[in-house]
């Protein structure tokens, strides 16, 4: 009975993941059959028109994620190695909460601050600094607006950090004693030991953090819309406004006036669940190969 | 030891040190800058009266703040059960085939993009409905829950020893009983702290909310209307162009900052040794 019951629950689970993707796939159906794989890499959203292709979206999406992990991956792997190796148990357990802390700040409140004081920040400082120095990189051309690719990357570098910091300490800090050991008695110094001998020997673990970090990234909608200025186009420059993914659902979702249009949002919704399905994935089996995945839930 | 070697050592772990810095400075810097405006914004008025229309002065967000509440209670009475019994069948009975897919689909579901469960919801619940609503939002939220409820609630029962079950199977106890009265009181605190995580993780979605429980400047009735709640509110009035909208979403922005950090803290702090995070 009892049995029955909690195993009725968890078939539940079941089926909730396949319904999530039966529901995605047809309310999608008109697009799919319209478009087929063009939508992929169409680059005219017009609405107007009823000509859908979302590869400015998928473009910002990948631009956006890819800005944030080039920041955050520095930075969170940093804090892990300082809070693995450096740091007093204490100072490290207790900075690590303050870290989980920063993993807790609800999306829309990284957006607030984002609107108010990155995008000023970027407008007056680093764009017309960027400009300055590397104008000669398409990059980093135009008139900074403030918002942009480089402005929702920057937020989304904050938002991640947590992810990489978190899982690679902890992966840090399973590496076998022996492994240390015999790297200090060959006489190295204790950052050869962590460069040479712990790091490599935690690889697949940091990989798999990373891509938690990116699958969070590539999904995350209000801090990205709020700042990513979103305008459907492909322009080279990172200080130009673009637009992503679920930036687009968010605003217009609610403004489909027609089935196919409505359709093809959906699309973009089961697009983006299969980019983040496959790189959960590929997290997750890296993970595994460390033998840690029960720690991560993240 | 060359010099060299030293220097590269020390200049190594300096920058660390200054990753660290960097990390736990964005923290304070958000705390601060929101705890500063938000505090300007916040009065009794915020928590009790209504949204005024643009140019009007004053009103508050007492609407947004019931919003929240009922949202989270639906989603709650959604999550939970599902979450807490899944986890409960894992961990005692899950030791199969089975399990290994209801572990791989709830670790699925915690990967999915939240603006895609905005989706699910909109298409199984507002589409027939043909109106936003509170339900359609909480059930969103609830979806959302499942995952973390099942994996923490699975996790702090295994931690119970084998012992303890086998003592009141042998004392005549229905396996049932065992669990429910034995086991689950054995893990209680990792229970309700696994719990709260998630109810802090979902209370500030917004994502999931903009087209299931859309938004409202007024009250809203029962379940099957749309309603304002503070995230929602906080993106809305963030992406105005009206200053006084502005003060309020700062207002707004550190009362859900607040119940967020609380509640995770709380929970935190329940437990004696972290356990990994949620």
């Amino acid at each position: 009975m009892f049995r029955g019951a909690s195993l009725g629950f968890a078939l539940s689970i079941l089926g909730i993941v396949l319904g999530l993707i039966a529901a995605l796939a047809w309310n999608s159906r008109l697009a799919l059959g319209k478009f087929g794989w063009r939508f992929l890499w169409g680059t005219t959203w017009d609405p107007v028109a009823e000509i859908f292709g979302a590869l400015p979206f998928i473009y910002g999406t990948l631009v956006t994620s890819a800005i944030g992990l080039l920041i955050a991956v520095p930075l969170g792997l940093g804090t892990a190695i300082f809070l693995a190796e450096l740091a007093a148990p204490r100072v490290s357990e207790f900075i690590g909460f303050l870290v989980e802390l920063l993993a807790a700040i609800p999306s829309v409140i990284y957006g607030l601050v984002g609107v108010f004081v990155v995008v000023p920040w970027v407008r007056t400082v680093i764009g017309p600094g960027l400009s300055g120095a590397f104008g000669w990189l398409p990059l980093f051309q135009g008139t900074p607006y403030g918002v942009g690719l480089l402005t929702a990357g920057m937020i989304l570098a904050a938002m991640v950090v947590p992810f990489i910091t978190t899982v690679s300490r902890e992966v840090l800090l399973a590496v076998p004693r022996a492994q240390r050991e015999a790297a200090l008695a060959l006489g190295a110094t204790h950052w050869e030991v962590v460069w040479t001998s712990i790091l490599p020997y935690a690889r697949s673990g940091i990989v798999g953090s990373i891509f938690l970090a990116l699958a969070r990234a590539l999904g995350e909608t209000m801090a990205v819309t709020m700042v990513v200025g979103n305008r459907p186009e492909i322009k080279a420059s990172l200080l130009e406004p673009g637009y992503t993914m679920a930036a687009v659902l968010a605003n217009e979702f609610t403004e489909a006036t027609s089935d196919l249009y409505l359709h093809a949002l959906v699309e973009i919704g089961l697009v983006l669940f299969g980019i983040t399905f496959l790189v959960n994935g590929a997290a997750r089996l890296m993970l595994l190969r460390m033998g840690r995945v029960q720690e991560v839930r993240a | 030891m060359t010099w060299n070697r030293r220097t590269m050592n020390a200049a190594a772990f300096g920058l660390t040190a200054l990753c660290a810095a960097i990390t736990v400075s964005v923290l304070f810097f958000l705390l601060g800058y929101i705890a500063w405006h938000g505090f300007r914004g916040v009065n009794l008025d915020f928590f009790t009266h209504l949204p005024t229309p643009v140019g009007e002065a004053g009103g508050g967000m007492a609407n947004a703040i019931v919003g929240t509440g009922k949202l989270l209670g639906l989603a709650s009475l959604i999550g939970i059960p599902i979450g807490f019994f899944g986890g409960v069948y894992l961990s005692e009975f899950g030791h199969n085939r089975l399990g290994f897919w209801v572990r791989y689909a709830a670790d699925l579901l915690n990967g999915v993009p939240s603006i895609v469960m905005g989706i699910f919801a909109y298409t199984i619940i507002v589409l027939p409905m043909k109106q936003f609503s509170t339900l359609a939002g909480g059930a969103a939220l609830g979806v959302m829950m499942i995952p973390i409820a099942v994996r923490s609630t699975e996790e702090f029962l295994r931690l119970v020893p084998a012992s303890v079950r086998e003592a009141s199977l042998a004392l005549g106890a229905h396996e049932w009983k065992t669990i429910l009265f034995i086991v689950v009181p054995a893990a209680f605190r990792g229970l309700l702290t696994g719990i709260l995580l998630d109810l802090a993780r979902v209370a500030g979605e917004t994502a999931p909310l903009l087209f299931t429980a859309f938004n409202n400047r007024i009250w809203s009735h029962g379940w099957l209307e749309p309603t304002a709640s503070l995230p929602v509110m906080i993106f809305t009035y963030a992406i105005s162009p009206y200053e006084d909208w502005h003060r309020q979403a700062w207002a707004a922005a550190l009362v859900l900052m607040l119940l967020v950090l609380l509640v995770n803290g709380g929970a935190r702090l329940l437990l004696p040794r972290r356990r990994a995070a949620a």
